[in-house]
């Protein structure tokens, strides 16, 4: 999945790590977007083994879009602002 | 009196708005950091936030409730970013937790606005990464300036369908279908009863006609087949027509769905009871036009207690609240709850002509192959479900959905059946062979959402 910036699109850069690899996103963007407009793919892979998921609902309620974040914990991506500096793991 | 409002929506506002004019001072919490609700939620504050671009039409209307939303932050116990994950009716108790940290809330009264989401019938494939709700395909492009993916579908029923469609190819999206599951015949018939509704009903119009005139392909009358999808995105959509002839598209991503659902966990938690709302194919609270339900202290507003949109959510904020006052013994403006009630009552009436409009499509769920994935968080599938209504189960047949959901994990996992509980119920009812309505609904339980384990107690954190 791969979001796409349609508008607002020239906000100042920050710098954040997926699973150790550099990311850039942008100031205001949420976990979700800073990871699925920046090429990451995916979020989490289903414990079932039915294969990756990338969040559903973008309003907090159906919990498929949890991502680890260093000093944080388990967030959830949709729901997070991302921050320049942030350590992010796949839920 | 110690009065809480749950939710910051149209209908909190409203709410809260009409409890200060009255002289409280409410405690106030929602769950996003910046209230607005889902529909006039805005965006952080390094994006753009300009009304006109963001809510279109609805920009005077978003405008006006965030104003007044500012406007009462001071003049309230304002508690954004505080999520409530339990309500005590017993000993009148709000549970939340606020960036990790819990509370307490206790009142006297409360008033729950908690909103709705959308309301999904699952899809072959619809797990596959590029698949979200319309709502969130909304969010994504009014709160972070994004579209889903770059060749988008949309798929589904009602208003939000044609909104969500226009809204992408007025940003530039490249909307590839827009595929209703409501024939034109249905929709035809419910035509004269959509005339009430005025502006609401000539915007819908509108938006169908903008994205005729672009020459977006539009089918209805559609069944869904498949979202298919290679490695980890969307790579098309497939269906059949209404007269049967399969059809495809290429896209990378697919925003699906058939209307709202009321977020009611909290009330259902406050031991409210609930009932089948047959026109809009939901469990919803009961509670009377003002809000007043039968637990002493507990009153319901807005999408929470039953689908009626933004405008009447703002209406039942302010009628709800009137009658929080009243019945705590203060003098309310009659003629001002009688002007409510009547506007409540008008717009209830548009309402049944809009469900009719866009049925939950019951028999596209009950339909659904064994293979599907149903459960999203336990990545259960149709036939797991269906097993457990035949005779021969082994743990005996689950007649009803708290039995099925102990015997199959369904709306076990950590959304608690908010994503598959319509569509779960469809397809047990079906393979019992017994009305929806007669097989009840997935209980509440709390934490209402997740919540961290290790979350200290307030007085914990030095």
């Amino acid at each position: 999945m791969k979001l796409r910036r349609l508008r607002d699109a020239g906000r100042p850069r920050i710098l954040l790590t997926l699973e150790g690899e550099a990311l850039e996103a942008q100031a205001g963007d949420t976990l979700l977007t800073a990871l699925l407009a920046g090429g990451a793919g995916h979020l989490r892979d289903s414990e079932f083994g039915d294969g990756p998921r990338a969040g559903f609902c973008l309003m907090g309620a159906c919990q498929d879009c949890w991502v680890v974040v260093e000093g944080q914990g388990r967030v959830r991506a949709c729901a997070t602002l991302a921050e320049d500096g942030m350590r992010v793991k796949r839920g | 009196m110690r009065i809480a409002v749950v939710g910051a929506g149209p209908a909190g506002v409203r709410a809260v708005q009409t409890l200060v004019a009255a002289g409280h001072r409410p405690a106030w919490l929602d769950e996003a950091p910046d209230g607005g609700g889902r529909i006039y939620q805005r965006p952080p504050a390094a994006l753009n936030r300009d009304a006109k671009m963001l809510y279109g039409f609805e920009a005077k209307r978003a405008t006006a409730l965030h104003d007044t939303l500012d406007a009462m932050k001071p003049r309230t116990d304002w508690r954004p970013d505080t999520f409530v994950w339990h309500i005590r009716p017993g000993v009148k108790r709000l549970q939340t937790l606020h960036r990790g940290v819990q509370a307490v809330v206790d009142y006297d009264a409360v008033l729950l606005c908690t909103g709705a989401m959308d309301r999904v019938v699952p899809v072959p494939g619809w797990t596959l990464p590029g698949v979200t709700t319309m709502g969130a395909a909304q969010i994504a492009l009014k709160t972070q300036g994004c579209g889903i993916g770059s060749r988008v579908a949309f798929l589904g029923s009602g208003p939000l369908l044609w909104l969500v469609a226009y809204q992408y190819a007025r940003a530039g999206a490249d909307v590839v279908a827009v595929l209703d599951t409501t024939s034109f015949a249905t929709k035809a018939r419910a035509a004269f009863g959509l005339l009430r509704g005025g502006a609401t009903f000539a915007k819908g119009l509108y938006y169908i006609g903008w994205l005729r005139a672009h020459g977006i392909r539009i089918d209805e009358g559609v069944t869904p087949v498949a979202i298919e999808g290679a490695g980890s995105g969307v790579t098309g959509l497939d269906w059949r027509d209404a007269r049967g002839r399969a059809q495809r598209v290429d896209c990378d991503a697919v925003g699906i769905g058939w209307g709202l659902r009321p977020e009611a966990q909290l009330a259902d938690l406050a031991g409210i009871p609930f009932r089948f709302d047959a026109i809009q194919h939901n469990w919803v609270p009961e509670r009377d036009l003002a809000g007043r339900t039968s637990v002493e202290g507990h009153y319901l507003a807005g999408d929470g207690a039953g689908i009626g949109g933004a405008e009447v959510a703002e209406l039942a904020g302010a009628r709800a609240a009137l009658a929080l006052l009243q019945d705590a013994g203060a003098a309310v403006d009659a003629a001002e709850a009688a002007r409510l009630d009547r506007a409540l009552t008008a717009a209830g009436r548009f309402r049944v002509a809009l469900e009719r409009a866009s049925p939950y499509p019951a028999h596209l769920a009950a339909g659904l192959p064994d293979d599907t994935i149903l459960c999203r968080c336990e990545g259960l599938r149709v036939g797991e479900l269906r097993a457990a209504a035949a005779e021969e189960y082994p743990a005996g047949r689950a007649p009803e959905m708290n039995r099925a959901k102990a015997f199959t994990r369904t709306g076990m996992g950590r959304c608690q059946g908010r994503v598959c509980g319509a569509a779960a119920a469809e397809i047990l009812a079906a393979a019992l062979g017994v009305p929806v309505d007669a097989i009840g609904r997935l209980r509440g339980q709390p934490p209402v959402k997740p919540i961290p384990i290790v979350a200290p107690p307030a007085e914990a954190v030095p």
